[in-house]
């Protein structure tokens, strides 16, 4: 079992004929997702590589029943991509663009709160991946392990690949690891993340990776404290980063004395969570109190 | 993108939201060209993108032109310390120069998107002049916040709550809405991150005029707004930082002895922290990005070593599509052009580690391979010990 999407995902690419689009399909078709069609406007009826191209996200749907999407856009055209797969009632759509203008993103989710059943994960984000079943994403698919028990879900990218490392290292399998994103204003957040991975039988146990800036971290830490059933491991990176600097990500940021990594680690101790306050023990935490 | 206010001003202007009349000059006697036609008194304001200038000296009354001319000398050129400059201060090279207005109250205003509800939020205040975030701490019942849904945007019933709310005198309430819908399709159009005026004053003629402008821009928006682009003032830039964004680079000096380079934000900013944690100073923030080759990290390399206070260097890299023996080769190549003058300890995970591993050791450099992240710390903590 997992989260989101599975080894019956059929995947579309938004922006397939791209230099990333073409590289990242490849690599995700070798993984073994089921990428079914591509779509760039005005090269409807080519193909890459043996995937058929389609002019519009409605159009591959209709022709090829994909489910989830995943964009590979330049920033300019990110939001429009979004929410022509809204519209087409792409279910999980993955948005891996960085760079997307926080206003588009403002309008994007404020549009996709009226769709219920559409799930958006990013922008800017490594993807999402059932190991061994489907990978939507630019992530390493070799350092995953399948089969469980744990569930991922972190706003970064290397960093998330780190903790799959270590997990893998010492022999815990994952069921799904979500890269929510390090935007500002993204789809898919951690509770969201969190819930389905309560609901997952065979997710047992949940790491969940934060950084500076917002209060995401603080508001899952309540919503676990509350609702979950399952152990959670907690990391959150930027103990050292200077207030008022953003740390690469457009949402890493301590602002006015808000979304300290000081108060998000706090906030997840009193709610229950393991924090692991050193990234280089992090497996060996996982290891103790998991099993 | 922070603009200076005199930009900020300009663009209230464009949308019709009154601001003192003035000018902008970078000498003596351009400042009192200006005055001339302004009138006294005026306010000498300068130009730099930190807050605090008033109580840093940045900011006099001139009430004579002697007064005028005094001002202009000690701003101009001065080295500005705000609590938002950091001790190293800005250098003035602008100065604002505006006509006095006589003030009968000072209210605050400001946009902000707010990101964990995705609406546009205005804040406002009676209490203008002041710090607004010792004013939300001290008295929150004087902070109206507004949240505006971008898909609807700004509507009447906004503006209501927030005039009402700061007990606005009704023969004043058609120039307010008019000012607030403005500075909302101002915030929208140019995709700002923050805009603030603080104070936004009532003079004694009751008009309603923004006596400062504040202004932050969307770097990930700027594509779309090159007359922001145009405003950009290099004299506001960390010359290091402005050196690696040529190389797409993103870099922040911290101010350590560690240098450090690693591949994705946050595990840059987790390997900053377990420098810190094995007991030595992280020196900087480097992300290379995804695609790191050789050349970037040749130039990750010189921009570490423009810093004097480095003693030692940490390469943390998670191969994933970046194979590690590519970027073994890009380390090797690099260090032996730069000449390495510090240790540096390089700890590589992922794609063909081995491969990358057995590169870095035969290549006669020396690199100090770590075997995973807290021996990578420990490591790097003992050489600058």
């Amino acid at each position: 079992m997992s989260i989101l999407i599975n080894s019956e995902t059929r995947v579309l690419v938004q922006g397939i004929t791209g230099k990333e689009g073409q590289f990242h399909t490849q690599q995700c078709i070798a993984y073994g997702t089921k990428v079914v069609a591509g779509v760039t406007p005005g090269k409807g009826g080519q193909k890459m590589d043996a995937v058929p191209v389609f002019n519009t996200v409605h159009e591959a749907r209709e022709k090829t029943g994909a489910n989830a999407s995943m964009i590979l856009v330049p920033p300019p055209f990110a939001a429009d991509a979004i929410l022509e797969a809204i519209d087409a009632g792409v279910e999980v759509i993955v948005c891996i663009t960085e760079g997307v203008p926080v206003m588009d993103m403002l309008r994007v989710k404020n549009y996709l709160a009226t769709k219920p059943t559409i799930r958006l994960i990013g922008p800017n984000c490594p993807g999402i991946i059932t190991p061994g079943e489907c990978k939507i994403g630019i992530m390493p698919g070799a350092i995953h392990t399948p089969g469980g028990p744990v569930g991922v879900v972190s706003r970064s990218g290397t960093l998330t690949y780190e903790v799959v490392h270590q997990l893998t290292q010492v022999g815990l399998g994952q069921t799904t690891c979500v890269g929510i994103g390090g935007d500002p204003v993204n789809g898919t957040g951690f509770i969201d993340c969190l819930k389905a991975f309560n609901e997952d039988p065979a997710t047992q146990a949940v790491v969940m990776v934060g950084e500076i800036g917002g209060n995401a971290e603080e508001q899952a830490s309540a919503w676990i404290k509350a609702n979950m059933k399952k152990p959670v491991v907690g990391f959150i990176a930027g103990l050292t980063a200077p207030p008022g600097r953003r740390m690469g990500h457009a949402g890493a940021i301590v602002s006015g004395g808000q979304g300290t990594a000081s108060a998000k680690i706090e906030a997840m101790q009193q709610c229950g969570i393991y924090v692991c306050k050193d990234l280089g023990s992090l497996g060996k935490l996982c290891k103790e109190v998991f099993t | 993108m922070k603009i200076h206010e005199y930009q900020a001003k300009e663009l209230f202007r464009k949308y019709k939201v009154p601001t003192p009349d003035g000018g902008v000059s970078n000498t003596v006697q351009g400042i009192e060209k200006i005055t001339a036609g302004l009138g006294l008194p005026v306010a000498v304001k300068a130009q730099i993108h930190a807050g605090g200038r008033g109580k840093g000296g940045g900011v006099k009354i001139a009430r004579t032109s002697e007064e005028v001319t005094g001002s202009a000398k000690a701003i101009l050129g001065m080295t500005l310390v705000t609590k938002q400059t950091g001790p190293e201060g800005r250098v003035v090279k602008t100065i604002l120069v505006e006509k006095g207005v006589a003030i009968k109250k000072e209210m605050y205003l400001s946009i902000v998107p707010d990101r964990s509800t995705a609406t546009v939020t205005i804040i406002a205040s009676q209490d203008g002049g002041m710090d607004i975030e010792e004013v939300a701490a001290k008295t929150p019942e004087r902070i109206i916040k507004v949240a505006v849904n971008p898909i609807t945007g700004i509507r009447g019933y906004h503006v209501n709550r927030v005039m009402f709310g700061l007990e606005l005198e009704k023969e004043l309430m058609k120039e307010f809405s008019a000012i607030l819908k403005s500075l909302y399709t101002l915030f929208v159009d140019y995709d700002c991150s923050l805009v603030e005026i603080n104070p936004l004053i009532i003079t004694e003629d009751n008009k309603i005029i923004a006596l400062d402008a504040k202004m932050d821009i969307d770097s990930n928006a700027l594509y779309r707004h090159p007359d922001v682009l145009a405003m950009h003032d290099p004299n506001e830039d960390d010359p290091t930082e402005a050196e690696a964004a040529k190389f797409n680079l993103n870099y922040i000096n911290l101010g350590g002895n560690v240098g450090n380079m690693v591949n994705g934000a946050g595990l840059a900013m987790a390997t900053m922290d377990i420098i810190k944690q094995a007991g030595a100073e992280p020196a900087n923030f480097l992300d290379v990005g995804g695609g790191a080759n050789a050349e970037m990290v040749e130039n990750g390399f010189r921009i570490i070593l423009s810093d004097s206070k480095v003693k030692g260097i940490l390469i943390n890299i998670f191969g994933g599509i970046l194979r590690c023996d590519v970027l073994a080769q890009g380390v090797v190549q690099a260090a032996k052009k730069i000449k390495l003058s510090v240790p540096v300890v390089v700890r590589m995970e992922g794609t063909n580690v081995e491969e990358g591993r057995r590169i870095l050791s035969e290549s006669g450099l020396k690199l100090i391979n770590a075997t995973d992240l807290a021996d990578a710390a420990k490591k790097v903590a003992e050489i600058v010990a």
